[in-house]
Formats: structure tokens, sequence, C-alpha cells
């Protein structure tokens, strides 16, 4: 098959009810390889809910997500990592009693193989693999501008500097898709900028596809290839950013209507 | 704060430290030889006490501080070991050595099997469910279906291995010696895996179980890994208590045991493996010291009445709280930075 024409990301018809509250209806749309895509909506809409069923924090009650063919609805939670998904939390995951070294080597756990007795007897190739991994984290810690801090315990942190480093943990896994909940939220004019470098960046230099959930509009409308807009559980609109922002749908779903 | 800020395992020189501290144990017992004294076979069976609690408290503190499951059930898990140790030199003609080893399998077992409903339990309620395996424990070895093994409430009584191939030792050196070459691959052990993928991984479940599944940790795995690894440490040190003591009965392997594991890992320092030395040798100095502050007190300040152990030993543990929260080992890296400031 050419892999031109398969997406990378394929969501198909989603739905999920949590009770009688439906959070997504019936969503579907695909992710190319080497795209920015962007996913807005309104507070409410439903885009988190989306990210927690593709790295399988929640069960849709209807629809399959393919991810270069395979069923991720399939796949354990603890496989994610291995078939190449990635992901950042919209509130900051980091595990802060690590450092911010530690907390990008737990990065790659995915990408290594070291059990527990091997680990335990401290064996040649733990070591060999415990090097790699290191020098793996540290250019990611390079990357992303953390050198400064890298013996620092995460936990003590300022927010955008974390921000920061759950990007690098996230890169760690070397995932083909990167899937950002929210990068910009708390963040000020001038690292909004350094952060949509970035995101450039981890495309262009890592190779990574990416799907943002963002409310900073600017942000999306100048990054993403793709814009994909959801309301009320529902897919209202998916095109270019300029498409969509003419969008009739969109409009009304940000500003209302006039009656 | 900069002071902190590197973490232990990645400090460099720490194994040195650490090499030092194990040799200064190792040259303790040889002062016997030289100084000769009456009471010195009881120091170092303080020794060699303080070892065994050492060890327990790194199996409590792999579980509790590493990998944030709590357990009040670990004196189950060092009277399983002790039992095991027990039974087989008695009705299997074991060599005493060759128990160990199979301490730590069995009571890896029964930690891995007790760490699956323990997935399901957090906080206090895996704190209760232990609990229940620390008052169950001793009334199960009393049990008459199994007394012909167990020795029923009377326990049973083993021989005090001689030291092996000649060596010019007391039986009381020997055990020490024995202790802390356990003690010593055990901490290798646990700090290998502490510095390795394993316990990053069991540090992330700790800090952040969601993010550690996302980044691809089998949380349930580990999880209940951990709590196997933790019960196959104190195992190890139930079966070294049963040898150096030469006697195992149901009564000493109360929750009392499983709370003074507790009180050495909260006092040594949660998360800090030289604090699992530190508690090891706090719960064994403040056991008899007790005592002997009572006895002191009632005779200096001319007391009509005894002061009671328990009450000096609660008094002491406040007085460490309140100035020492993050334990001995914190303080002394609290206060090491506060010099490193100081005297830049």
């Amino acid at each position: 098959m050419n892999k031109e024409a398969t997406p990378l990301l394929s969501v198909r018809g989603v739905s999920v009810r949590f009770g009688g509250v439906v959070a997504l209806d019936d969503v579907g749309f695909d992710v190319e390889q080497g795209q920015i895509a962007g996913l807005i909506g309104p507070n409410g809409a439903g885009k988190t809910t989306l990210f927690n069923c593709l790295s399988r924090l929640y069960q849709p009650s209807e629809g399959e997500i393919l991810f270069e063919g395979t069923s991720v609805l399939a796949t354990p939670r603890h496989r994610i990592p291995d078939i190449g998904i990635g992901r950042t939390f919209q509130n900051v995951a980091l595990f802060d009693k690590l450092t911010v070294l530690e907390n990008v080597m737990v990065g790659r756990h995915s990408r290594t193989r070291s059990g527990f007795i091997a680990n335990a007897l401290r064996l040649p190739s733990v070591v060999a693999e415990q090097n790699a991994a290191r020098d793996r984290a540290m250019e990611l810690i390079e990357f992303m501008d953390l050198g400064a801090v890298v013996h620092w315990p995460a936990g003590g942190l300022p927010f955008p500097i974390r921000k920061r480093v759950e990007l690098a943990r996230a890169l760690a896994a070397q995932p083909k898709l990167l899937l950002l909940d929210e990068p910009a939220a708390g963040l000020n004019h001038d690292e909004v900028e350094i952060l949509e470098t970035q995101i450039r960046r981890v495309r262009d230099v890592q190779g990574v596809t990416v799907l943002l959930v963002e409310h900073h509009m600017s942000l999306v409308m100048s990054v993403s290839d793709k814009v994909v807009t959801i309301n009320f559980g529902r897919k209202i609109a998916e095109g270019t950013p300029d498409e969509v922002k003419r969008h009739p749908e969109v409009i009304r779903a940000y500003l209302g209507t006039a009656n | 704060m900069a002071a902190l800020a590197r973490s232990w395992a990645t400090k460099p020189g720490i194994g040195r430290v650490a090499l030092l501290f194990w040799f200064g144990l190792a040259i303790l017992p040889l002062v016997g030889s030289v100084w000769d004294s009456p009471s010195f076979d009881y120091y170092l069976f303080m020794g060699q006490s303080m070892l065994i609690y050492a060890i327990s408290v790194l199996g409590l503190n792999l579980l509790i501080g590493f990998n944030g499951q709590i357990s009040l059930g670990h004196s189950a898990f060092f009277a399983v070991g002790a039992y095991t140790a027990a039974i087989l030199m008695n009705f299997g003609g074991i060599p005493y050595w060759a128990t160990l080893p199979v301490a730590a399998v069995v009571c890896f077992g029964a930690g891995f099997m007790f760490g699956f409903p323990a997935l399901k339990l957090e906080g206090h309620y895996l704190a209760l469910a232990t609990f229940t395996l620390a008052i169950a424990v001793p009334q199960l070895l009393k049990h008459k279906s199994i007394a012909g093994w167990t020795g029923g409430v009377g326990g049973l009584l083993l021989d005090k291995p001689d030291p092996p191939f000649g060596l010019p030792l007391s039986a009381d050196q020997w055990l020490y010696y024995l202790c802390l070459a356990v003690a010593m691959l055990l901490f290798w052990i646990v700090f290998n895996m502490l510095r390795g993928r394993s316990g990053r991984a069991l540090m992330a479940i700790r800090d952040h179980a969601m993010a550690a599944g996302t980044m691809g940790i089998d949380t349930a795995l580990y999880k209940t890994v951990a709590f196997g690894i933790s019960a196959g440490i104190t195992g190890v040190a139930g079966a070294l208590s049963a040898i150096t003591i030469a006697y195992v009965a149901p009564d000493s392997f109360t929750l009392q045991l499983s709370i003074s594991f507790l009180v050495g890992l909260v006092v040594g320092g949660i998360a800090s493996l030289p604090g699992c030395m530190i508690g090891g040798a706090f719960i064994v100095v403040v056991q008899n010291s007790s005592q002997s502050i009572s006895d002191w007190m009632k005779e200096t300040f001319s007391l009509r009445y005894d002061v009671p152990a328990w009450a000096i030993y609660g008094t002491l543990l406040l007085l460490l709280m309140f100035f020492l929260p993050n334990g001995i080992a914190g303080g002394v890296v609290a206060v090491r930075g506060w010099l490193a400031r100081k005297f830049r």
C-alpha cells in the first residue's frame, strides 16, 4: 500500500457517552503523515475526550480509530507509545519528585527493554541501554532548551518550563504522532511565539506529525495545515485554516447567532 | 534548594561514600578481638538486629517510598520468611544459608499475589487491607491444623549455626557478617533497580500513575512486582531473624512489628536508601534505650513512679517528627545544603 494514500491517523465515527451525556457524537477525520493538525472548539466541545480515546484513557461506545491501519482501540494503554502515539496533558502531568532528566528518561520507557532482574544485577546491557537513553534524553533537553534545569526536580519548576519538560518527555518515545493538549494555555505572548517555533521544529526536525487541541486561535491558525472544529461533541467543520475561519458553523459556534 | 536539586542516584561519588560506610560496618565486629568486653556479644546481637531491621525497612521503602503503595502488613511477610527458614532447617535439614533464597522466593510469591487485590485499593483502603494481613498471620501460625509444622503457640527452637570453614570467629561475629553480606547484596540490588529503568518506572507510578501509563509503563504489572520484591526483601530479613535468634514464635510477628518498620522508615527517611540503615538502627536503639532512659529518669529525679518506656518512645518520635519532618536522612541533606551555602 502506498504510504501517502493511507492517513497516519484515521478517526471514524467515534462516539463517547458518559451516562446519558453524549460527549462525542460520530466524530471522524484523518490526519496525514507530516501534517500539523489543529482540533478546535468551544469549552466542553469534546476535544480532550477525543484525546483520551486516542491514548486509551476512555473507551468509545462506538467507532474505530486506526493508526497506520492498525486499531488503536484494540491496543492496551501501555502499548500506545509503542505503536507511535505520544501526548502531553492540559494540566501538565510530570513526575514531580524526579529530575527533568529522569522525567525525560521515563519517556524512553517504551523504547527500552531491560527488566527488573537485569536492572537489579546492573548487567552490561543495562548500562549500555541506560547510557543511550540518557544521551537521547540530553539531546531532547537541549532541543527544548532545558539545559539549565536538567538536574532539578520537575515539581518545583515554573509552569512554562514544566510544559517544555513534558514536550521533551513525549518526544523521548520517538512518536510518529504527537498529541498536544492545549500547549499554549498559561503561556504569555512571547512564550506562545517560542512554542509555535518549537511545534514547527518538532515536525520539521524530528519528523513528528502533530495533532493539537488549542484555544489560542492565532497559534492554531498560523501553525496548522488543517483544522478540525467540533462543537457539542459533533464535527462541524474541517479544512485549511482559511476555510475553517470563514465557515458559518464555526463563526456561529464561537460568536453565537445574531438572532 | 540548589543542593537538593541533584537527585541522589545521579550524584557522582555516591558509590565511594557507600563503600566507605559498608567497610566501616565490616570492621566493627573486630573491635571485639581487641577490646574484650563481656557485653560485646550483646552489642553484636544488636548489630545483627539493626541490619535485619534495615533490610525490612528497605523492603518497605521500595513499596512506600519509591512506589507510593502503603503496607501495614509487612510483619506478615517477615513472619512468612522466618517460618520458611525455620521449617526448612527443622524439618528439611536444609542448611541455614540455603533457606534465604527460598524465603525470598516464597515471600515474593506471597507479596505478588497480594499485589493483585492491592491494585484495586489505594491510600487508606490499602492500609486497611494490609492491616488485616498483619492481624491474621500470627493467628494462622498458631492454628491447630499446621501446628505440627509451625510448633503452634510455642514456636520452633533452632540451632545457632557455627562459622564455616573453621573461620576464627565467634558464632555472633559470624552471624553479624552473614547479616551484613545479605544487607549489602540487597541494598546493591535495590540501588541498581532504582537507578535503572525499572526504578524510574516505579517512581513515575508513585508521582503520577496515569502519566506513567501513557509513557508505556504497565502500571498494574509494575505495582504487583514491586509488592512482590518488597515482600521478598522483608521475607529475607525474617529468615535472617529466625537464624540469628534461633527461635520463631507467632507472637513476635504482630502488628507492632509492622508499625516498627513504618516508624523506622519515616524516622530514617522516606524514599532514602541511607534512611533505611538509619531507620533500622533507630528501631533497635530506641527500643533498648527507652527502658534505660526511664530507669535513669526515675533515679535522677527521684520519682516515685516508673516513667513508662512507651511514653518516652512516643515523646522521642514526636520530637523527631517535629524537628526532622523528612526523617534523619532528610535532616542530614538539609544540614549539608545549609553548610554548603554558608561556606561557599
